[in-house]
């Protein structure tokens, strides 16, 4: 297989199936922690990380551990369960290896639990049929390129998001309007706009 | 709504009788409209009423189980992992009503897809077991459990009907949910109307933030004529001191005179 195919699974993650746009996981923290664009990186960050890492593990453990025992059904609690742990590992990982990026992610890991785009993208790679499509071992790597690009996305959209309300904030926007309504209706124009990305790929 | 936000605040007295703690859910503490709870699955599955609909009785399920079950164990678990047991707790029931789902409602199990299993990671659920069902016992928490999910259920039918009504002009039933009829609500045959960008994401959004600036237009109204009611008390009983003080001061004048 050539490596278009990865460029094209991150394309497409990224902008063609945004996450929070297009497919609606992740809304809260979209929500909650877009109201300054620093704390939204922060956020992007931490979910790049864990949604990879997350995406990986998932992965192996439903090909290696959940079918061979033919166990898939219980393939949510196995999912959720891997990636709180993992939440929580690379919360102690982070604490003892760099006290400033732990400063920097520390408040937004436990969030990151409770974020359905970590457990929506591990459950679509499944869904999508990587590894009957690829194989298992190829299937792993377009998995892990389509989670890479639907976190680029999340952290895109969310970035772009905070911009625009903090300059909402200096606006004159009637009372009933004001925070969470308004952006919402920002989100369904920027939703409007990834509209216009279909069909790229 | 925002009336007896505002009255039941002054006290803040812990009022647990079984029908309070019902209906809050429903209207008070609407989880989605004054929370913001559960902002996912209400922008994702709400196309239609009926899909709305169908994932309101999914999440009633859940909710109310995953409480009662809670609410069981609550001494038996230690504080520091109480988040994993939860999780798990919740995700045995959204596994249960997964396959529940596919028996019985294969056409609302389509098109809810994805969102199914994603019941385990829906802040709601997570909140109610966390500050209700581990802090109280079981009937109660059955109780808010049903009361949380109902007020969830209608906010999700709101925004599906609405957003079903203005990409197609109708409310259809029976396309989803294995119901003995099929057809529609409403029918208002306004086909040169539909804008079928409502269906869309683009639409989800637009649709919840209307409604949401709907219900603070209707709160920020209370509060100011609860504000001007207050003021005209105020006002009525600064004229009444006045007149008072008036009256002892011409009296005393009186007297002395």
């Amino acid at each position: 297989m050539s490596p278009t195919v990865f460029f094209v699974a991150i394309i497409s993650a990224m902008l063609i199936n945004n996450v929070v746009l297009l497919r609606f996981l992740g809304v809260c923290p979209f929500l909650g922690v877009s109201k300054r664009s620093e704390t939204a990186l922060g956020m992007g960050g931490a979910v790049t990380f864990v949604m990879v890492v997350g995406s990986v593990l998932t992965y192996l453990i439903y090909y290696y551990v959940l079918e061979p025992f033919e166990i898939t059904y219980i393939s949510t609690i196995a999912f959720i369960l891997v990636i709180a742990s993992l939440v929580q590992l690379v919360e102690m990982f982070i604490k003892k290896v760099s006290k400033k990026l732990y400063k920097a992610l520390g408040i937004y890991l436990p969030l990151i639990v409770t974020n359905c785009a970590i457990l929506g993208v591990a459950e679509t790679n499944i869904r999508e049929g990587y590894a009957e499509e690829f194989g298992v071992m190829s299937g792993l790597g377009v998995a892990a390129a389509s989670a890479f690009g639907a976190a680029l996305g999340f952290t895109l959209v969310i970035f772009a998001f905070s911009s625009i309300r903090e300059r909402l904030e200096a606006a004159n926007v009637p009372a009933a309007w004001k925070g969470i309504p308004i952006s919402l209706i920002v989100a369904g124009i920027m939703a409007l706009a990834f509209l216009g990305l279909e069909g790229i790929v | 709504m925002a009336q007896k936000q505002t009255a039941k605040k002054g006290k803040r007295k812990k009022d647990l009788h079984a029908l309070a703690v019902f209906t809050r859910g429903i209207i008070r503490e609407n989880s989605l409209f004054v929370l913001l709870l559960g902002m996912c699955p209400a922008l994702a599955v709400t196309s239609s009423l009926e899909t709305g609909f169908g994932m309101g009785l999914l999440v009633i399920f859940v909710l109310t189980l995953s409480n009662i079950v809670v609410s069981l164990i609550r001494k038996a678990i230690p504080e520091e992992i109480r988040i994993p047991a939860y999780i798990v707790v919740i995700a045995t029931f959204v596994t249960i009503v997964g396959l529940l789902t596919e028996a019985f409602a294969p056409a609302l199990h389509e098109s809810l897809g994805i969102f199914i299993p994603l019941i385990v990671v829906n802040c709601l659920i997570m909140e109610r077991a966390n500050n209700f069902a581990s802090k109280n016992n079981v009937v109660l928490s059955a109780i808010d459990g049903i009361g949380v999910a109902l007020g969830f259920m209608l906010a999700l039918m709101l925004i599906g009907g609405t957003r079903e009504f203005l990409a197609t002009g109708a409310l259809a039933y029976g396309v989803y949910l294995p119901l003995p009829l099929e057809g529609s609500i409403i029918n208002a045959g306004l086909t040169l109307f539909q804008m079928e960008v409502f269906v869309g994401p683009a639409g989800g959004f637009i649709v919840i933030g209307f409604w949401l600036a709907v219900f603070k237009a209707f709160e920020l109204y209370n509060k100011r004529k609860k504000k001007e009611a207050r003021d005209r008390w105020i006002e009525k009983k600064k004229k009444e001191a006045a007149e008072r003080k008036r009256r002892k001061a011409m009296e005393s004048a009186g007297g002395s005179a």
